[in-house]
C-alpha cells in the first residue's frame, strides 16, 4: 500500500510542475509587454523599468521561472493589483466558500443519486426506471447556470411568501455578523500558520456556525446554501444515479444473486448485503472523476449566486486584467484538483487492492 | 451430401459485400434503440433549424423594433394564436427591443458549427498525438501523455477560461480553447487503441511485408480505432456547446451582436425577476441540443459495442 501511495504521489509531482509552468506564461503569453498589461494605462516607459527592476522581469526566462515557483511553493504569489494585497490572503478568505459549496453539492449528489440510481435498477424497465434515466439524461444535459437561474426564480420570486421560498443570493443575510469560531471558544490567535488555519475555517460559513453553536447564523447559512448546492449537484446526480444503475443491474445478474435469492433472501437483504457492496466501486470512482467538473462548475455557481468564492475572485480578475490572482488562482484550483485526485486515487487502491498490483 | 431444405449457399454476391456490412448491422442495430434515434431526432431537428435559420426566424436577429407601436424592451411572448392582439414576438422582446424568437433561432448557427469544429479540431489533433504516443511508445510516449496530463491537471473549464482570456475573447478564441482542453481524451482513447491493436498479427504480418511504420499506422492502425472515437466525438459536441455557452455567459465567448445562446442568458441576468420569458428560450434551446448529442452518443455506443449483443 504504502508503496502505491508513493507511485501516485510521484506521478502528481511533475503535473503539479507542469500546472506551474502553464501559470508562470499565462502572463508571458498575452500579447504584449507584462508591464503594459499589468500597469495598463499607468504604464510609462520609467514606471515599466521600475517595475520590471521589482518584479525581475530583466532576468531571463529560466531565472524567472524559477523565481515563481521558489515563491509559489512557499504560498507566495505577489500581491493582487486592485486590492493592493497578498494574493495569499484573499485565497485564505475566497477558497473556503468554494470548498464547502463544493462538499455541500457533492453530498447532495451522493444523497439523492444513489438512491435514485438503486431505485432504478430494483425496478428494471418499469416507470420509475424509465423517468430516472430520463432525470438523468436532462440532467446532464442542462447548462447549471441556467438551472441556477431558474431555480433562483422559482424559489425566490413564485414562491415568495411560501415557507418554501429560499434567498437567492449571498452566503447570510444582511447584517449577520457570524463571530469566528476561535473568538467564540475564547483563543486568542493572532499570527502564525496556527491562525491561518483558524481563519480559513472560520471563513467556512457553515462549519463555522456548526463548530461554535451560533445556530441562528447556521440555520441561514444553510438556506443560503441549499439553491448552489442543489444547482452545482445537477449533473452529479445525474451521473451517480447512471452509473449505480447499471452497476447494481450487471451485480443482479451474478450467480451469487441468484444463489441468495435461491436460499431465501429477501429483496432488501439481496440488495443490502449482497448485490450494493459489490456495485459500489465504479460508483466510488465515478464520485472522485466528479470533483473537477465540480470545480469548474462552482466557477459558475457563485457567479449565479453571487458568492464570494474562487471562481468570481478568478472572473473579476479577468474583467479587472489582475494577474497575479489569476495566476495564484488558477494555480490553486488547479493544486486542489490534482490533490483531490490523488486522494481518490488512493481511496481506490484501499478499497480495492486489484488496483495496487498494477 | 444434401443441404437440409432451410439452409441455403450464401450468394457469392453478399461475401464481396463484407466491408459494408458491419455499417449496416451497426445502423440496424442503432434504429432498434428509442434512446439513440430520440437523440437522432432531436439533433436532426436543430441542424435544420440551424440551415434554415432565414426562413423560420421572421426577422432579422439585429433588427430592433424602437418606436414601433407596442414595442417595448422585455416585452412578454405575445403569441397571436393565444389571442395576443399586437404584433407577434413568440418569445417576446429583448432589451434591445429585438425579436428574441428571431434571435434564438440564428444562435443555433453560431452554437452547431462551433460544437462540430472544435470536436473535428480536437480529434485530428488527440488522434495525432495519441497514435504517435502509442505507435513509437518510448520517450515520446512519455513526453507525450505527460503534456497530456498536464492538460488534464485543470478542470476543463478554468483552463479554458485561461486560455481565452490571453487569446482575448470571441468565438473562434472559444473555439481554440474547448479544443486544447478535450486533446487529451481523445489522444489518450487513441493511445489505447493504438496500443491494443499494434501486437495483432495482421500489423505484424505488414511489418514483414516491409510496410514503413507512417503506412501501418495510417492504413492498419487509426482506422480500426475509429469506433471509440465516433462515440467519444458525439458525446463531445455536447460537451463543446455546454461549455462553449458557459464561456459566453461569462462574457468570454460570442461578443455582441452575435446571438449566442450563453451571451444572451448573460445579457438578459439581471432581468431574471421581471422577464423570466428572456431566461427560459436560450437555456431551453441548449438542453434540447445538449441532449440530442448525448442521447444519440449513448445510442452509438450501444450500438458499436458488441458485447451488448444478448
Amino acid at each position: 500500500m504504502i508503496g502505491y501511495v508513493l507511485r501516485r504521489l510521484l506521478v502528481a509531482i511533475p503535473v503539479l510542475a507542469g500546472v506551474l509552468v502553464v501559470v508562470f506564461l499565462l502572463l508571458r503569453l498575452v500579447p504584449g509587454e507584462p508591464c503594459t498589461a499589468i500597469l495598463g494605462e499607468r504604464s510609462t516607459p520609467e514606471a515599466c523599468e521600475r517595475f520590471n527592476e521589482a518584479n525581475g522581469l530583466n532576468e531571463p526566462l529560466v531565472v524567472q521561472l524559477g523565481i515563481y515557483a521558489g515563491n509559489a511553493v512557499t504560498g507566495n504569489f505577489g500581491e493582487s493589483i486592485r486590492f493592493s494585497r497578498p494574493v495569499s490572503q484573499i485565497i485564505i478568505e475566497r477558497l473556503p466558500v468554494t470548498l464547502e459549496l463544493t462538499i455541500a453539492a457533492l453530498s447532495v449528489a451522493i444523497l439523492i443519486g444513489i438512491p435514485l440510481g438503486i431505485a432504478a435498477a430494483r425496478r428494471h424497465n418499469s416507470p420509475v426506471d424509465v423517468a430516472a434515466m430520463a432525470f438523468a439524461n436532462i440532467g446532464v444535459s442542462m447548462p447549471i447556470f441556467w438551472l441556477g437561474l431558474l431555480l433562483a426564480y422559482l424559489f425566490a420570486v413564485v414562491l415568495l411568501g411560501t415557507p418554501f421560498a429560499l434567498p437567492p443570493s449571498g452566503t447570510l443575510s444582511p447584517g449577520s455578523r457570524p463571530l469566528p469560531f476561535f473568538e467564540v471558544w475564547g483563543f486568542d490567535l493572532t499570527e502564525g500558520f496556527g491562525s491561518t488555519i483558524a481563519e480559513f475555517v472560520s471563513n467556512m460559513t457553515i462549519t463555522n456556525a456548526l463548530i461554535s453553536a451560533q445556530w441562528a447564523v447556521f440555520t441561514d447559512a444553510v438556506r443560503h446554501m441549499i439553491l448552489p448546492a442543489v444547482t452545482l449537484a445537477t449533473i452529479p446526480i445525474a451521473i451517480i444515479a447512471r452509473m449505480t444503475r447499471s452497476s447494481l443491474l450487471d451485480v443482479l445478474g451474478r450467480e451469487y444473486i441468484r444463489t441468495a435469492r435461491a436460499k431465501g433472501a429477501g429483496d432488501r437483504r439481496v440488495i443490502r448485503r449482497h448485490a450494493l457492496r459489490n456495485a459500489m466501486l465504479p460508483v466510488v470512482t465515478i464520485v472522485g472523476l466528479q470533483l473537477g467538473g465540480l470545480l469548474g462548475g462552482a466557477v459558475l455557481t457563485e457567479t449565479v449566486f453571487g458568492l464570494a468564492g474562487v471562481g468570481t475572485a478568478l472572473f473579476e480578475a479577468i474583467t479587472a486584467r489582475d494577474f497575479p490572482i489569476i495566476q495564484g488562482f488558477t494555480f490553486i484550483i488547479a493544486t486542489t484538483y490534482v490533490a483531490v485526485n490523488l486522494i481518490v486515487d488512493i481511496s481506490y487502491g484501499y478499497l480495492d487492492p486489484r488496483v495496487r498490483l498494477e | 451430401m444434401t443441404l437440409p431444405p432451410d439452409i441455403s449457399v450464401p450468394d457469392p454476391e453478399s461475401l464481396t459485400e463484407r466491408p459494408g456490412a458491419m455499417w449496416r448491422i451497426t445502423i440496424r442495430r442503432f434504429l432498434q434503440r428509442k434512446v439513440g434515434v430520440i437523440g437522432l431526432a432531436l439533433v436532426t431537428f436543430m441542424i435544420l433549424v440551424a440551415l434554415f435559420a432565414p426562413l423560420i426566424a421572421p426577422y432579422d436577429y439585429q433588427e430592433n423594433f424602437i418606436g414601433q407601436p407596442g414595442a417595448e424592451r422585455w416585452l412578454p411572448p405575445c403569441v397571436n394564436a393565444l389571442g395576443c392582439e399586437g404584433t407577434q414576438h413568440l418569445m417576446g422582446l429583448d432589451g434591445n427591443v429585438r425579436d428574441f424568437f428571431s434571435r434564438v433561432i440564428y444562435a443555433a448557427r453560431v452554437s452547431l458549427p462551433l460544437g462540430f469544429t472544435t470536436v473535428l479540431i480536437a480529434i485530428v489533433i488527440g488522434t495525432f498525438i495519441g497514435a504517435i504516443a502509442g505507435f513509437f511508445g518510448g520517450w515520446t510516449d512519455n513526453i507525450l501523455m505527460r503534456i497530456m496530463d498536464v492538460v488534464l491537471g485543470f478542470p476543463s473549464l478554468i483552463l479554458a477560461i485561461a486560455i481565452v482570456f490571453v487569446l482575448g475573447p470571441g468565438i473562434r478564441n472559444t473555439l481554440l480553447a474547448i479544443a486544447i482542453v478535450t486533446i487529451p481524451q481523445y489522444a489518450r482513447v487513441m493511445r489505447a487503441s493504438v496500443l491494443a491493436i499494434k501486437e495483432v498479427d495482421y500489423v505484424s504480418a505488414s511489418r514483414a511485408l516491409g510496410s514503413s511504420s507512417w503506412r501501418i499506422l495510417a492504413t492498419r492502425v487509426v482506422p480500426n480505432a475509429m469506433t471509440p472515437l465516433v462515440v467519444l466525438g458525439t458525446l463531445g459536441v455536447a460537451t463543446v456547446i455546454l461549455e462553449a455557452a458557459a464561456l459566453g455567459f461569462l462574457g468570454l465567448g460570442a461578443q455582441p451582436p452575435t446571438p449566442e445562446w450563453g451571451a444572451m442568458l448573460a445579457a438578459e441576468r439581471a432581468r431574471i425577476f421581471t422577464a423570466p420569458h428572456l431566461m427560459i428560450f436560450p437555456g431551453l434551446a441548449i438542453m434540447v441540443t445538449v441532449l440530442g448529442f448525448n442521447l444519440m452518443g449513448d445510442g452509438l455506443r450501444d450500438a458499436l459495442d458488441p458485447t451488448l449483443n444478448k
